[in-house]
């Protein structure tokens, strides 16, 4: 197996997790600046729409680096996705594949499933639920707890902060109630 | 540090409203200077990324599965970050490490509000709908998945809806 062929494969936890924990010491060492992803979703807010909302009047150039990380990201999916890709569909869980099968998810070919996201799913309730309604729950919801898995369940926590820690408790509390309770309705749309 | 000081009082307003709740209170007054040092940023973004991808972090599948216990693996990967990150800032901390413009490296404690439950609750819904946190949400859009851009459009506009009514939330 070539080095190349070894890097598509999908990474394991305890390769990518550990790599994940070093852009913490990484970013305070390049500039003293504290992991946070969803501060970028502000960042934007203040550069484009301020309207004299206090929340939004301050120097966002001053904070211009997150930006700059958040582009890197986006980067980083383009290089990954056009030549580290496994062409192997993603393996998923029995379980989650019956259940899925159930709301005529079947594709398994990306990251994501295409049945769910895609454009013309925008016109149908179900996709605007799910995508304008989903992320509109993410912008608002991690700006309300001040932070998101990075910033709260990364950085917060490597900080022992324990407010982090009820954040971090909360989103997953969030998650179980949504996926398992709230979302078969959704997906039944 | 003396010449940081006068930068400081400078700031300071907008340093308060920063620390309210974003996350990155400590910056680098060094790097501000010229656009280009942020460069730097965008390449650790972008190995972040690619790893976000080959994890498949970045999956719905896989968030799906972390919230009905059906999989080990985001508990691994969040579990490990954090481990990591816990042993670098002690090392940290232990070996007064400065940053490579010789500046202390600066710890801002977050003080308990309200916002991190009901926020927390409402930010845990949106990412077992969309699959994805804030970060991922580029990811995806970089992998060809175009429609994630209205995901973050949307994330955006929740994120100015709640700067919006800001004060009449309880904190």
């Amino acid at each position: 197996m070539t080095l190349i062929e070894w890097i598509k494969q999908p990474w394991p936890w305890y390769i990518a997790g550990p790599l994940i924990g070093l852009t913490v010491p990484t970013l305070l060492i390049l500039g003293n600046k504290s992991f946070g992803i969803s501060s970028s979703l502000r960042h934007v807010c203040a550069a484009c729409v301020p309207a004299k909302i206090p929340f939004f009047s301050y120097d966002w150039k001053k904070e211009v680096w997150n930006l700059f990380f958040v582009v890197g990201i986006f980067f980083g999916g383009i290089i990954a996705a056009q030549w580290l890709a496994d062409p192997e569909p993603i393996r998923v869980h029995q379980a989650l594949v019956s259940e899925l099968a159930g709301y005529g998810i079947n594709d398994y070919t990306s990251l994501i499933p295409l049945q769910v996201f895609n454009w013309p799913a925008l016109l149908t309730v179900k996709g605007l639920v799910m995508m304008v309604g989903g992320g509109f729950l993410v912008g608002f919801g991690t700006r309300y707890a001040g932070g998101c898995t990075s910033g709260h369940a990364i950085m917060g926590l490597s900080t022992l902060q324990w407010p982090s820690l009820v954040a971090t408790c909360c989103f997953m509390a969030g998650g179980f109630i949504m996926a398992n309770l709230i979302l078969p309705f959704i997906l039944s749309l | 540090m003396t010449q940081s000081v006068p930068a400081l009082k400078e700031t300071n307003t907008d340093f308060e409203v920063r620390s309210l709740d974003a996350m990155c209170v400590n910056k680098s007054d060094r790097d501000d200077k010229k656009w280009y040092k942020n460069i730097k940023y965008m390449i650790v973004g972008m190995l972040f990324g690619i790893v976000f991808v080959k994890a498949e972090i970045i999956s719905w599948f896989r968030i799906q599965e972390m919230f009905r216990l059906q999989s080990f693996h985001m508990y691994g990967v969040i579990g490990s970050a954090v481990v990591v990150g816990m042993i670098s800032v002690w090392l940290i901390k232990k070996f007064k490490i400065k940053t490579i413009h010789g500046e202390t490296i600066e710890f801002h404690p977050k003080t308990f509000n309200k916002g991190q439950i009901y926020g927390g609750l409402i930010f845990g819904f949106g990412w077992a709908i969309t699959g994805a946190c804030p970060g991922p949400l580029y990811a995806q859009i970089g992998t060809g998945a175009t429609v994630v851009v209205i995901t973050l459009l949307s994330a955006i506009a929740g994120t100015w809806v709640y700067g919006y009514f800001r004060d009449k939330l309880p904190q």
